[in-house]
């Protein structure tokens, strides 16, 4: 793709006068870093509040008869048992098991559903997700919204004067708000491991409601750096990347995501396939691996056990809040407990590594008050 | 007295007769951002121009360092294996490298001095 290919977000100008430097990510160009550098913005997330435009993902409507029983025709959650005014992590399944992608999809108003999916998987998602609705609802991509994720241990307090009703919310719910006047769609989630939201804005207003969030000085703009290193210290995948479709839910570590219901119905994509690497196990597992030096070990750095390669990274870098270096990836089944010793052949050489339960870094969800 | 010589891949040598302590620049540490590790040469290799000698990973990426000149490498800096940051906070002095012996000081000759560097830089 070359560059004049690359397609801007509504808030596209906005990051780039705040000192975004743009990249082309996902067929977009978007800010990879501000001015602070990736571990500045790491840590102002994890410290304050950092805000985020991800608006290059996909928003869509599924609308129709029953959006929720045609949904479960594709993904291995509980739709029929989404509650109002909740959001779901789900998986979109190939016929064989395999992860296609992975997205949210909430119930914030009596308008069908809401899906939000990645960015690089949109198409495909969406070719996916219609061709298989066995008529009972139709794919409606929403062209005009904006999305932010505004993260962080301040985000509440900030938000009490911005959208004080969005601040009653626990993790994963979701719902109508008025933020500056304008109607909005927050959720109280996002993909940093902290407390915050996610909202969906009208793309005509998109700029101005940014600029209102910013005008607080305890928000930061943050690059897509950023939201990598801190996706990554809570454990949390990478699509396309920690799971692809050669990976079921099982060995991609996500069996939680398939719940007892959907196990007993097993009408899913690929339900014979997962169900039986439930029952015995799959031939390798996605884990959190610390290396014992400083050296990171990145995506594609092969994975040894006594000498034999039995795997490879999917995802590492340097965590800033960790303070060290981490990685997760694929690893042999029987070599997968938390504690194996493994090396990491980074450049060729030998680097000795432990397998590490994730997250690498406490998650710091709103459970709601006392919990 | 020592010379300071650049190259186009951001490294400056301090040479001082036969013998250079090697860095990289302030530009390439700034562009790199948060340095965490770097990989360093043993003393004892010998090594040509473009032979990849040293590895710098910083938060976002990895980067080869290439040998600059000929010649063998005499030592390297082990504070930085516990102080990376080093090298962004002072990459012109205590964040050097390693240190080699020249085997050929015409190819001095091909590199830039610092009038040169940072008119090149310039233009980047």
């Amino acid at each position: 793709m070359t560059q004049t290919d690359l397609q801007t977000t509504p808030l596209g100008s906005l990051m780039k006068q705040l000192g975004g430097k743009m990249v082309p990510f996902a067929g977009y160009e978007m800010p990879v870093q501000f001015e602070p550098g990736v571990r500045r913005e790491h840590l102002w997330t994890r410290q304050s509040c950092g805000l985020f435009d991800v608006s290059h993902m996909g928003q869509a409507r599924l609308r129709g008869d029953d959006p929720s029983l045609a949904l479960e025709q594709l993904v291995p959650g509980n739709m029929q048992g989404i509650p109002a005014n909740t959001q779901r992590y789900t998986l979109l399944l190939n016929e064989d098991g395999g992860i296609i992608d992975d997205l949210m999809v909430s119930r914030p108003d009596e308008d069908g559903l809401m899906l939000v999916v990645n960015a690089a998987a949109k198409e495909k998602d969406y070719a996916r997700i219609s061709s298989g609705l066995a008529g009972l609802a139709i794919l409606e991509p929403l062209e005009d919204r904006a999305l932010i994720a505004v993260q962080g241990p301040k985000t509440a307090e900030i938000f009490a004067k911005f959208m004080p009703a969005a601040c009653d919310m626990v993790f994963m719910q979701c719902g109508h708000f008025s933020l500056f006047g304008h109607d909005v769609i927050a959720s109280r989630s996002g993909y940093t491991g902290e407390d915050g939201f996610e909202i969906s804005l009208p793309a005509a207003h998109a700029e101005e409601i940014v600029h209102k969030i910013l005008d607080d000085d305890r928000v930061q703009p943050i690059g897509l750096g950023a939201r990598d290193s801190l996706r990554l210290e809570v454990g949390l995948c990478l699509s396309g990347h920690d799971f692809t479709e050669s990976q079921t839910p099982i060995g991609a570590g996500l069996a939680w995501a398939v719940p007892k219901i959907r196990r007993k119905q097993a009408n899913f994509p690929g339900a014979a396939k997962v169900l039986q690497e439930l029952e015995a196990s799959p031939s390798e597992r996605r884990v959190g691996i610390c290396p014992l030096g400083k050296a990171p070990a990145r995506e594609g750095t092969e994975i040894a056990f006594a000498g034999e390669i039995i795997g490879r990274v999917t995802s590492g870098g340097f965590g800033p809040t960790f303070g060290g270096p981490i990685s997760m990836g694929y690893v042999r089944s029987d070599l997968a407990k938390t504690g194996t010793e493994l090396d990491l052949m980074i450049r060729g050489k030998a680097h000795p590594a432990r397998v590490t339960a994730m997250p690498f870094v406490q998650q710091n969800y709103y459970r709601g008050i006392g919990v | 007295m020592a010379d300071l010589y650049f190259t186009e891949e951001h490294e400056w040598l301090l040479v001082d007769g036969n013998s250079a302590k090697i860095g990289i620049t302030a530009y390439a540490a700034e562009q790199l951002g948060d340095i965490v590790f770097v990989e360093l040469p043993d003393a004892g290799r010998t090594v040509k121009p473009q032979d990849e000698v040293a590895v710098v990973e910083s938060v976002k990426t990895a980067s080869e360092i290439l040998a600059p000149v000929s010649g063998e490498i005499t030592g390297n800096n082990g504070a930085l294996d516990d102080a990376p940051e080093t090298v962004n906070d002072d990459a012109m002095g205590q964040g050097w490298f390693f240190t080699m012996k020249l085997s050929n000081k015409d190819e001095l000759s091909a590199l830039m001095d610092q009038a040169a560097y940072d008119a090149f830089v310039k233009e980047l």
